[in-house]
């Protein structure tokens, strides 16, 4: 039997319908999810399925949506909120930060907040500077949240589950780019534990850490790379919070060199943490030449399709920096 | 004798309990004044003295399975939800046996199980988590009802509006309570908006708004309990205005110099307690000597409360870095 592939987008959509035939308490609410179908077309149909109740279309008041979907988790449900654009979450910065993550802690363990804050984020879409931004960082920054980066089809379902399980507030992060991506996903539910790195492809050189596109990005530039005989691991963290340290520090012990790749602005981004993680560990010693960062320049993301695809890390400045990695012996 | 319009489950008893339950609110704040003033507690609280008819009034039309979500000035609606001034008191001494185990103070105090959706150091940011919790009421079938807390200078945040619109377009069993206490921390109400009523601005979300006297128990308990009605069967929210007044000053490093004595004596006079035992007396549910009683019992209550905070054990160190995930 031929293997199954959906898409990165469908992947989301069976995800969040498979919880909800299993659970009543799981509900969907966000701007034009209903008979629209989402910005993106990610809950397309599901109203059909299951109702106006469940697939709550609301007003563009992403401070109180944000608000009402940690109050219902906080009194039983386990919402799913989808904002349109990740850029958003700034309207929505009291009740994630303030609210969502500090509740459990400053009631002293009464309470929790099972709740997923979906939300496409990064650039390539002509956007522009508003819709465009990948920031992460500043919700990995908080403690109280979980944050999650899925680069393909497969670990979407896994990881979809696995967060809507959880009892914490999640911030699910899809790559715009990425929907219309397909890999092999069981039609069954399956859940991939929070905080388990992926190594995307085995190698003995150099250790890639990429987030969310750039993993794909990392991928391609391997395999240019295969070809003139340098052998790059690739890891994929998938989760940010919690960070699989692990993987990471046991792949630089046997490649002995490092680079981290994001599409986040470089400074102050997860990348620092990731080679902080290094520095702070035995895997230090094994190091054979600097580590390298590659993040977004500092600008907000621009429009022309040329200046956009600039402000981002490609995959010749992967092959570059792995290139001059490689030249310390 | 002056006969009581009432809803049925303000008996006599819960009249009386009621009138202990302000002088306990009373005498908790007062208290806490005090501790700060000598250094005892640490960090800032804000008191609700002057302000204790709405919080009293407010909660006692609801039950048990009914939520409120607080304020930053939220003392007042803990111990009407059922509050336990022990471990209130031993909250703000940042106590193990504190409601929050010490890790919350002043502004952080819920009991989620007993429906207090907790104290909010965000102004604004309590509403959007009344509108959740009425969602959960209405999706779960629960049929609980959510009083939701704020004050004037919430009023003007953009939180206010998104939620009571939201709660008003889904028809939710949220009740939405503005303590009009005249002062955003500094901000006279009067300068910082142009309409003589915050409950004016139902009118713009679709919903019934109503002013009521802040001090005035009777008032106080006669609205609430119609809103809370309404929003039980379905009807939706409903936005009510209580005028009062906070006699101490926003927090404890307050001069209050942005209003006068004058002022202040003028708001004395309309106290909600007093004003709320001479009508239980002219109504024959007590007499002098009973409320005098009532009186040194929550005062009782509250000295025992402060006993057992000084006595509760601090936190252990192994503590912090518990319950950041559940």
């Amino acid at each position: 039997m031929a293997v199954r592939e959906i898409t990165y987008l469908e992947a989301v959509r069976e995800a969040m319908s498979q919880e909800m035939r299993q659970n009543d308490d799981v509900f969907i609410l966000g701007e034009d999810i209903g008979v629209y179908g989402g910005a993106f077309g990610v809950t397309r149909g599901m109203i059909e399925e299951f109702g106006p109740e469940r697939v709550r279309n609301t007003p563009i008041s992403e401070a109180a949506i944000a608000g009402a979907a940690v109050g219902s988790a906080l009194t039983g449900m386990r919402p799913i909120l989808e904002l349109q654009f990740s850029d958003f979450i700034t309207i929505a910065m009291d009740q994630m930060v303030n609210q969502a993550a500090k509740t459990r802690y400053m009631f002293g363990g009464k309470g929790k907040v099972p709740m997923v804050l979906r939300t496409p984020a990064g650039s390539g879409t002509g956007a522009a500077a508003q819709h465009s931004q990948s920031l992460e960082a500043w919700m990995a920054h908080i403690p109280g949240l979980k944050v999650v980066q899925p680069s393909t089809a497969y670990d979407v379902k896994g990881l979809l589950k696995a967060a809507i399980d959880d009892d914490n507030p999640v911030i699910f992060y899809e790559h715009k780019l990425l929907y219309k991506t397909s890999s092999h996903v069981p039609e069954e539910a399956y859940s991939i534990e929070l905080g388990k790195a992926d190594i995307k492809r085995e190698g003995t050189d150099v250790t890639i850490v990429a987030t969310a596109i750039m993993v794909h990005k990392a991928l391609e530039a391997a395999s240019e790379l295969e070809k003139e005989g340098i052998s790059a691991e690739v890891i994929d963290p998938r989760t940010i919070v919690p960070l699989d340290k692990e993987t990471i520090i046991n792949s630089v012990k046997k490649t002995g060199r490092l680079i981290v790749v994001h599409e986040a602005v470089q400074r102050g981004g997860i990348g620092g943490e990731i080679v902080s993680v290094i520095a702070e560990s035995e895997a230090f010693d094994y190091l054979d030449s600097p580590i390298k960062r590659l993040g977004g320049k500092e600008v907000p993301i621009p429009y022309n399709p040329k200046l956009e695809k600039a402000a981002i890390p490609q995959v010749p400045d992967i092959i570059e920096a792995v290139k001059e990695t490689v030249k310390y012996k | 004798m002056q006969k009581l319009e009432l809803p049925k489950m303000i008996t006599e008893d819960k009249l009386k309990d009621l009138y202990k339950e302000m002088w306990m609110i009373r005498y908790f704040d007062e208290k806490v004044d005090q501790f700060f003033a000598k250094g005892m507690i640490h960090g800032t609280t804000h008191l609700c003295v002057g302000q204790e008819a709405s919080a009293a009034g407010s909660i006692a039309v609801i039950g048990r399975k009914d939520k409120i979500v607080s304020t930053h000035r939220g003392h007042g609606h803990c111990i009407s939800k059922e509050g336990d001034v022990n471990k209130m008191m031993a909250e703000l001494f940042g106590r193990e046996t504190g409601y929050c185990k010490g890790k919350g103070g002043s502004m952080h105090i819920a009991d989620v199980e007993k429906g207090n959706l907790g104290a909010n150091g965000i102004v604004g940011g309590g509403l959007p988590l009344a509108v959740g919790a009425a969602l959960t009421s209405k999706m779960k079938k629960e049929n609980y009802v959510v009083l939701c807390f704020f004050g004037d200078g919430a009023s003007n945040e953009g939180s206010f509006h998104e939620s009571v619109n939201l709660a008003a377009i889904w028809d939710l069993p949220v009740v939405f309570i503005c303590e009009n206490n005249q002062y955003g921390m500094s901000g006279p109400v009067k300068d910082m908006t142009r309409i003589e009523n915050i409950a004016d601005r139902a009118g713009a979300y679709g919903i019934p708004g109503k002013v009521v006297d802040g001090n005035d128990m009777i008032e106080i308990i006669n609205t609430v309990n119609e809103a809370v009605e309404n929003a039980r069967d379905g009807a939706g929210p409903t936005l009510i205005e209580m005028k009062t007044y906070r006699w101490k000053g926003h927090s404890k490093s307050d001069a209050k110099k942005y209003r006068t004595r004058e002022e202040e004596q003028e708001w004395r006079a309309k106290d909600g307690i007093k004003r709320f035992k001479e009508t239980l007396i002219n109504a024959e549910i007590f007499t002098e000597e009973e409320a005098k009683q009532l009186q040194d019992e929550a005062y009782q209550a509250i000295e025992e409360a402060v006993k057992f905070a000084e006595n509760s054990p601090e936190p252990s160190m192994d503590s912090l870095l518990e319950d950041v995930y559940a």
